[in-house]
């Protein structure tokens, strides 16, 4: 399922003195199947970007078309659940969207509000346990004796259980430690590789745009200044500077080194790839 | 939520909005208190005219104050209906049993309207051109003399203080949660009354929690940065009169003045 | 040098957990020192942090902060002392624009107001937020919000100054904005850092770097001798180190690696060597 956005602006609180610009003319197609990266400072209109992808917002003009729905701004606000349940939404901090007495019945929230019958919905809450690393033994707990780490997992459980086309991922490992986010990173990654699951990551980790996404959307005081593949965004490391937006640190390992004389083609992007390129320049190879 | 203007501050820099806070919170309440003075159309026209020149002075787009009484139309206009019906007196225009409209009845039904838009504009012009803090600030001073009486004035204006700072913390974590919930299928707003107050739940306990969280962490912060309450804190906040707000006394001085020549006896 | 902090043997118990959070904790954090605590979540850093100035007391154990041992009597004068800057920039904002943030800690102890003006001037001027002086919480971004809860520190002008995981909600501009004015502050003052941290940038920065392990002191080391622990880190609450990452994919491809810790240029200059002596 294709998410395509044709010259969409969106302005909040339009008409009244508090109004601002959200976005500002945006073109672009986020492809199904694929793993998309959004990238920009604080403030430069992603996270109004994200809320277009499932209709929280409307655009104020231009039209968003999302698999067979085509959201303009007269479009309704009823019969939108079909909608949401294929675009599954994990916020930031998503653990603070928890409610319910146990973690079953937050996880089954989602699939019930969709028609899915309370005993499937508890169903499918217990398959997706496995699916967020958690163990079953937690179904019964009440999501607030968890730890954040934990709560962030049954928050993102709850989204799976829709099962949704497309997941779309605002800054998912925010606050978590080092080995939390590499797992949920992971894991994420699994579901796109073995499940074919769009997903679309809003992140300030370059790294994790390097390592796993396809296709990357740069913005900008509302605006989206540049789009392509992770090589050809990065391949530009003054225009990233300029826009202060930091490169993976693989690529700033790789100009140091080019600045001592290693040659590099293309510009790596991760630690496998630079050390794929290094080898054959310090004779590493040789030896075996 | 959006359309309410009443409560809202804008920005500004007209000398309305540069006024003590002090002086626009007492002058409002003595404004709206003499608006009950008016009593025949020369004394509304002046009041009227009067609250127009305020309105002008500080710089807001009159359609602005327009939008602010909308909401309240129907409380406004069913309250002029009432007085319309039941007052009595000179000709009578139309009767249907005891329901009769007459000459009185009209008269105080259009004095009515007038006084509640007076009263809208005017409190709508307080919040508009005072930030909510120097509203506090400006209670908390005016209260000040309480603290004789063992009330406390200090830390009731420290609670008034921090739950002003954390409103804007606390609606931006409504739209959060409230769209995480949308994302997950809830429909906020539409069914019937039952269906809306179980939608409001999965609303309602994040929120709490969360404002359980803020008020933990915030009283962690405070304990660090030394408060222990009481009376012997320092002050940062002062307010001052100046000028502008002698002379804003004066103006309702000379305005009652002219109230009492112009009402009828 | 002088010890600005000593905490001797401490153990710390919360009433309803299952286990204790704290075990046997015993260091020394000198005078003017930076020193990192890491650690994975829930391994006790902020707890021990919380011990420090009196917000939690230890079941046993001593602590003593800048030559008084933490008592009920010297709580108030310790916490003059040390200034914590939390994780959430939101939840400890307690004024309602920067400069009323700035000073609530000095009207808490009652400092003149002429003082004040001078004191919040000041603190706002050392961590660039002046311009924002009126400016309400809500208008600030995250990195913003955290340099007024330093300003705040700085306007008590305190010894030590405790960082609890205060880049960790931040975004990566943020977090680089509060280390480089950590740094300034102490170039500038003889300000003891202690900052409980999972940020790799922030820890490199430290003198010595402690490890805490499940409520334990597992190791301290200066950061080169924890960050030579490679991919392990991950496990210990760090990031790995870029040079260390780009290490272990060269010795995965049979290049012989040196087993301490080089940083980037290091890194740079023997991978050199090997390419001219090839």
């Amino acid at each position: 399922m294709d998410i395509t956005f044709d010259h969409v602006s969106f302005t909040y609180q339009a008409g009244t003195p508090f109004a601002g610009v959200g976005l500002r003319d945006i073109t672009t197609t986020i492809r199904g199947g694929e793993y998309t990266a959004i990238i920009g400072h604080t403030g430069s209109g992603k996270s109004t970007l994200l809320q277009h992808l499932n209709a929280l917002l409307k655009p104020t003009s231009g039209t968003v078309t999302i698999g067979d729905f085509t959201i303009t701004a007269e479009t309704s606000n009823k019969n939108l659940r079909p909608l949401r349940q294929k675009v599954g939404m994990v916020f930031q901090f998503a653990e603070n969207q928890l409610f319910e007495q146990t973690v079953a019945q937050d996880i089954a929230f989602g699939p019930k509000n969709f028609g899915v019958p309370e005993q499937e919905a508890l169903d499918l809450a217990a398959k997706m346990m496995p699916l967020v690393g958690l163990p079953d033994t937690l179904l019964d707990r009440s999501p607030f004796d968890l730890s954040g780490g934990q709560m962030r997992r049954v928050a993102i459980a709850g989204v799976l259980a829709m099962q949704p086309e497309v997941l779309v991922l605002d800054e998912p490992t925010a606050g978590l430690d080092p080995a939390g986010r590499l797992e949920m990173m992971q894991m994420f990654n699994r579901l796109h590789q073995e499940s074919g699951l769009t997903i679309v990551l809003v992140t300030h980790q370059m790294d994790d745009v390097a390592d796993y996404a396809d296709n990357v959307l740069v913005m900008q005081n509302g605006a989206l200044v540049r789009q392509g593949a992770p090589a050809d965004v990065f391949a530009d490391p003054a225009w990233l500077r300029e826009h202060s937006l930091g490169l993976p640190k693989t690529a700033v390992m790789a100009e140091k080194l080019a600045a001592k004389g290693f040659r590099f083609d293309p510009l790596p992007l991760t630690a496998a790839a630079l050390a794929d390129q290094l080898v054959p320049q310090i004779g590493g190879g040789a030896r075996e | 939520m959006n359309k309410l203007l009443l409560g809202r501050y804008l920005p500004g820099d007209s000398w309305v909005h540069r006024l003590d806070p002090r002086t626009k919170l007492m002058a409002s309440f003595y404004y709206i208190a003499i608006i009950f003075l008016a009593n025949n159309w020369q004394s509304y026209l002046l009041m009227f005219a009067v609250t127009m020149a305020m309105l002008a002075a500080s710089k807001i787009k009159l359609g602005f104050f327009l939008r602010g009484v909308r909401p309240m139309i129907w409380l406004i206009l069913f309250t002029v209906v009432l007085q319309i019906f039941f007052t009595k007196g000179g000709p009578t225009y139309w009767s249907f049993g005891w329901l009769a409209i007459t000459q009185f009845g009209l008269i105080n039904g259009a004095f009515i309207f007038m006084r509640f838009v007076l009263i809208i504009f005017v409190s709508t012009l307080l919040t508009l051109t005072t930030q909510p803090l120097s509203l506090a600030d400006a209670v908390e001073s005016l209260l000040r003399p309480l603290r004789k009486l063992h009330v406390p004035v200090t830390e009731l204006a420290l609670v008034l203080q921090i739950a002003l700072r954390f409103v804007p913390t606390l609606m931006d974590q409504t739209t959060k949660i409230m769209n995480a919930q949308r994302a997950r299928g809830v429909d906020f707003g539409s069914g019937n009354l039952f269906q809306q107050m179980k939608a409001v739940v999965p609303l309602l306990i994040p929120l709490f929690v969360d404002s359980f969280t803020i008020a933990e962490d915030l009283a962690t912060a405070m304990d660090a940065r030394g408060y222990q309450g009481g009376d012997n804190r320092t002050k940062y906040r002062v307010l001052r009169y100046h000028r502008a707000d002698w002379l804003a006394g004066a103006a309702m001085v000379v305005l009652t003045a002219a109230l009492v020549l112009l009402r009828a006896r | 040098m002088a010890e600005a902090i000593t905490i001797d043997h401490l153990n710390f118990h919360y009433p309803d957990a299952d286990h204790p959070t704290l075990k046997d904790i015993s260091l020394t954090v000198n005078q003017g020192e930076w020193v990192a605590i890491i650690g994975h979540n829930g391994s006790g850093k902020s707890t021990l942090a919380k011990n420090i100035n009196g917000l939690l007391a230890p079941d046993s154990g001593t602590v003593v902060v800048g030559g008084l041992t933490l008592s009920e009597e010297t709580v108030w004068a310790i916490r003059a002392k040390v200034g914590i800057v939390f994780q959430n920039p939101d939840n400890q904002f307690v004024g309602a624009t920067v400069a009323d943030d700035v000073a609530f800690g000095l009207e808490n102890r009652g400092v003149p107001r002429p003082e004040m003006l001078v004191r919040v001037q000041d603190a706002l001027e050392a961590v660039g937020m002046s311009e924002f002086a009126t400016r309400e919480p809500a208008r600030l971004s995250g990195g913003q919000k955290q340099r007024v809860a330093i300003a705040g520190i700085v306007a008590q002008r305190p010894d030590i100054i405790i960082l609890d995981e205060a880049t960790s909600m931040l975004d990566p501009a943020g977090r680089a904005e509060i280390v480089a004015l950590i740094q300034k502050l102490r170039e500038a003052t003889n300000l003891t850092v202690l900052s409980i941290t999972h940020d790799i940038d922030e820890a490199a920065k430290a003198n010595r770097v402690i490890l805490l392990n499940d409520g334990e002191i597992k190791e301290t080391g200066t950061p080169a001798e924890i960050f030579a622990y490679g991919p392990e880190l991950i496990s210990l609450g760090l990031d790995v180190p870029y040079p260390e990452k780009l290490k272990a994919a060269l010795a995965a491809r049979g290049v012989a690696m040196p087993s301490h810790y080089l940083d980037e240029e290091g890194l740079v200059d023997y991978l050199w060597t090997l390419h001219s002596t090839m």
